[in-house]
């Protein structure tokens, strides 16, 4: 459908989201603090959600993707809410937020 | 060139760049900023994509919102003025062969995949459109999903003030 192979299709954008997927995977990985863990699925949810519109863009997927794509949204707010309330408990409980040293199964 | 493409790949690289900063950035300060600037740089994909009222959900949600709460995480969990801002980084070889790994799984498949692509009729505005479907098709999920909100509303402000009364009862 593009003329060249330069101008953006859906494979630019896919090829976009998957190294953003795989910068969250990254930050995931090798971060020990929380909050860059938190930031690291962040990054992977964006992603998700570029391939999702893209889809809807070019395929025959449509409005449904951006749907889909509202509702991941909103539930991103709500995990990074919770989340970051849980993570305030932990601060204080264990006055660190590094991962290695929460290691505690039972207060 | 046209326009769009030059966009495209303006804002491709502000995301990509962004997010690659916020990774290997030593201060969480530093990554929450850069990640400020790759949710920026995902919202104009968004409207590059024709999706314009996710572009603005997006801001409002993302940059207004989840950034400033991770902003007061980083403020609220840090001990000392200086010392804590520093992110450790463990794995590193590990992580980076894995998140490489992927990357060129992810692109390989994308690639070699051919997909049905479907010429759509360029939209002016999805607002409309989106508010029917959320009225009419996806009306369940829609009250679903407000009922989450409300759940993890309710279960943060919880935890949150249980944690203050604690702070006032040890102090």
């Amino acid at each position: 459908m593009s003329s060249t192979i330069f101008e953006p299709g859906l494979n630019h954008f896919l090829v976009v989201s998957a190294l953003l997927f795989s910068l969250g995977i990254m930050a995931v990985l090798s971060k020990r603090n929380v909050i860059m863990v938190l930031m690291g699925v962040e990054l992977i949810l964006n992603s998700a959600n570029i391939n999702l519109i893209a889809f809807s863009r070019f395929t025959e997927l449509s409005l449904d993707g951006q749907m889909i794509g509202l509702f991941v949204i909103i539930i991103a707010a709500a995990e990074a809410a919770v989340a970051l309330a849980i993570v305030l408990n932990v601060y204080n409980r264990f006055k660190t937020i590094n991962l290695d040293e929460i290691n505690l199964l039972k207060g | 060139m046209e326009l769009t493409t030059i966009l495209f790949y303006l804002f491709a690289l502000v995301t990509l760049g962004s997010a690659a900063i916020m990774v290997f950035s030593k201060n969480i300060v530093h990554s929450a900023f850069a990640l400020m600037f790759t949710l920026m740089g995902v919202a104009a994909l968004y409207v590059l994509l024709y999706a314009d009222f996710l572009a603005a959900t997006q801001l409002l949600v993302y940059v207004g919102g989840i950034l400033i709460l991770i902003l007061f995480g980083v403020m609220l969990t840090s001990q000392g003025y200086t010392l804590s801002f520093k992110t450790i980084t463990v794995n590193l070889i590990p992580a980076s062969l894995i998140s490489v790994g992927i990357a060129a799984l992810l692109i390989f498949a994308f690639l070699t995949t051919n997909w049905t692509i479907s010429e759509v009729a360029e939209r002016t505005d999805t607002v409309y459109d989106l508010g029917m479907l959320l009225m009419g098709d996806y009306i369940l999920p829609f009250i679903a999903v407000g009922v989450l909100l409300l759940i993890a509303i309710i279960g943060a402000i919880l935890m949150s003030t249980r944690l203050s009364a604690d702070n006032e009862g040890a102090s």
